[in-house]
């Protein structure tokens, strides 16, 4: 018997169902027990607890007429509705609703590739296509363009950009969202939207100019619950000569504060792709007793201490790998050029080369890559992380993220780390907090990154990391440091962070919610927003 | 809801692994699949950040420690039903996957294909 929706019978759910196989033809509509328990959160912070999010069933359309005559059909019986890409959104829900008795939309089979222009530099794509199927089309057909993938390669363009998901290669490519441009939107009462110019029925530049006219609504559907997206447009990084990446390292600690200056500049003034910020003492953090206690005291160390104890090591305190992409004659210019800049500024910095390609690499060459995502080639390789290994005989069973934007700026990263030192002593939680260095796939803002494990067998671990979640949270937004995603499980929580003016973003949102979706049938709870009818009775 | 009994499944699976009957267009297309979905963690190559193995290689090669091939590719030892298992169930942080990413045809060939080499009940 599956959780079915709220308030609905058993027969008018099925008599659902059959519209739904009517639509769609029976094959394309998951009720057997088994089949939509493959629509669990494999990660899920509730795994087996009566309060997991489930879904009712699935349903698994194939073109925009299908997924117009499913928001139809659940609009006339008040079925909710929650749509997924490739399903893959590990750690922020994966393939289950925000709301248990959910009908998933599972539109992993609107899976085609419908143009890549690699002259004007973008591709317009289907949900269900992942990063592994658009980088090989553009490999097999030797098209000059990059795309910028997550880690995951099985992960969707789509949804990705609509979770507001990330990358790694240069500048405003890694914001998935940022460099998409044109969508296709099946709105809840089934009719169908172009955003920017696709509004336009004869446009030439749907995939080239945004914004159209009038109000830019695109951002409604980016962790929104206004539309289902059937199509959507992203601008592509044209294939570059070379590639090189050099590695700075600065002797004490307060010089993150210079360095991130410099690096800031680089990167705004597109010298640079992504910046890797690192900090070498790690490696010493489990031979050096001496470390750890100096990382254990409460406040953590001093400036002096920590700046003696790495110059004693040999070691550098920070280090920030910069990526050069472009005509090979450049890239080496701009390599020179920011050896020259920061050796002027940061007394004691040193310069290590790194890797250094010239494109097309043939299948053997990118083998070897060692980063592959930076080169924008999708892979699975990040999966080492939780997965059993040496380090980690004993696996758990998946993570969450808590991944709070700070400022772009040394000042912010020792002030988190000083944070996030204190939180951590409290919870009990352990790690360097104090060596901690920023994640930097977004542009212009860090973000730190603090990692909960999951269990399938074990509730108490769940719990611990779902208190501690909380508390992580509510500790940022003191400091002004809010999360850029959420699990479903804490959207509510983090949403409530973002409370300016007595929450008027969320209000604005609902309002909108409720006129553009009055039956409440889109992903109810997604980015925190409810229909109205869930916001005035208990979920 | 579904109630996995994985380890009691998992066991009974484990024993009795011949291949059974399959066809070179079945395995043909499970190697085809396999590379799709599965080798992109279980293949071989170098892992995250130059690691010396991906991270479904690495893990089976630390369970195993020898005793069985870190590839799945190149084991012997798994009943069809065992893959198709690990497939539907997941393992720690590997997920199960749904009929519409790899459908009930597609898992047998693959298991056909990982199963190619086991030995057969009459040799």
């Amino acid at each position: 018997m599956p959780t079915l929706p709220r308030g609905l019978t058993e027969t008018d759910f099925n008599t659902a169902l059959d519209q739904f196989a009517a639509a769609l033809g029976a094959e394309h509509v998951v009720t057997v027990d088994e089949d939509v328990a493959l629509y669990r959160d494999a990660y899920s912070p509730l795994w087996n607890e009566p309060s997991e999010l489930v879904a009712s069933a699935a349903v698994v359309p194939t073109t925009v007429e299908q997924v117009q005559a499913i928001v139809r059909i659940a609009n006339a019986h008040r079925i909710p509705l929650y749509p997924i890409a490739t399903g893959k959104n590990l750690g922020y829900g994966g393939s289950a609703p925000n709301l248990s008795g959910s009908v998933v939309v599972d539109l992993k089979r609107m899976n085609r590739i419908i143009e890549v222009d690699d002259r004007r530099g973008f591709a317009l794509v289907e949900p269900g296509v992942s990063y592994f199927d658009l980088y090989r089309h553009i490999e097999e057909r030797g098209l000059k363009v990059w795309i910028d993938c997550p880690d995951p390669g099985w992960g969707s363009p789509v949804g990705n950009a609509l979770d507001h998901g990330v990358g790694y290669t240069f500048g405003p490519f890694r914001d998935h969202f940022g460099s998409h441009c044109g969508m296709e939107v099946v709105l809840a009462n089934g009719e169908v939207l172009r955003t920017g110019m696709g509004a336009l029925p004869k446009a030439q530049s749907w995939q080239e100019y945004r914004y159209g006219f009038g109000p830019y609504v695109d951002g409604l559907f980016g962790q929104g619950n206004f539309g289902i997206v059937t199509k959507m447009g992203f601008w592509l990084m044209p294939q570059p000569e070379a590639y090189r990446a050099g590695l700075v390292l600065v002797p004490r600690r307060r010089d993150l504060i210079a360095l991130v200056d410099h690096v800031n500049y680089l990167e705004h003034a597109s010298l640079i792709g992504q910046p890797n910020y690192g900090c070498p003492l790690q490696r010493l953090v489990a031979t050096e007793p001496e470390l750890r206690a100096l990382l254990e005291k409460p406040g953590g160390p001093t400036d002096d201490e920590l700046d003696r104890f790495a110059a004693s090591h040999g070691s550098a305190v920070w280090q920030c790998e910069l990526q050069f992409y472009g005509p090979a004659r450049t890239v080496d210019v701009n390599w020179e050029y920011a050896k020259e800049r920061i050796a002027a500024a940061i007394p004691g910095a040193r310069f290590e080369e790194r890797e250094s390609y010239r494109f097309p690499l043939s299948p053997q060459d990118k083998e070897g890559v060692p980063h592959k995502v930076a080169l924008g080639i999708p892979n699975m390789a990040i999966f080492s992380i939780g997965a059993r290994s040496e380090a980690n005989p004993s696996p758990r069973d998946g993570h969450l993220w808590f991944a709070p934007v700070i400022p772009k700026s040394g000042e912010a990263i020792l002030e988190c780390q000083r944070v996030l030192g204190e939180v951590y002593r409290e919870l009990g939680m352990g790690g360097s907090a104090f060596l901690q260095t920023p994640a930097t796939w977004h542009f212009r803002a860090f973000i730190m990154l603090v990692g909960f494990s999951i269990s399938r067998t074990d509730p108490a671990v769940n719990h611990r990391s779902l208190e501690n979640f909380r508390r992580v949270v509510e500790v940022a937004a003191e400091h002004g440091w809010g999360e850029y995603r959420s699990p479903p499980v804490m959207a509510d929580t983090i949403m409530s962070t973002y409370s300016f003016n007595d929450h008027a973003l969320r209000r604005f949102c609902e309002t909108l919610k409720d006129a553009a979706d009055p039956n409440g049938i889109i992903a109810a709870g997604r980015g925190g927003i409810w229909p109205r009818y869930l916001r005035e009775t208990p979920r | 809801m579904i109630s996995f009994r994985r380890t009691a499944a998992l066991v009974a699976l484990a024993v009795a692994a011949s291949a059974a009957a399959q066809s070179p267009e079945q395995i043909e297309r499970g190697r085809a699949s396999y590379e799709y979905w599965c080798a992109p963690c279980h293949g071989p190559g170098i892992g995250n950040n130059g690691a010396q193995h991906l991270p479904g290689t690495d893990a089976l090669r630390v369970k195993y420690r020898g005793a069985l091939p870190a590839l799945l590719t190149e084991r012997t030892d798994m009943a069809p039903d065992l893959v198709k298992t690990y497939v539907r169930q997941g393992i720690t942080v590997m997920p199960f996957f749904r009929k519409t990413e790899i459908d009930d045809t597609e898992l047998e060939a693959i298991a056909a294909y990982l199963t190619r080499n086991n030995p057969r009940p009459d040799r």
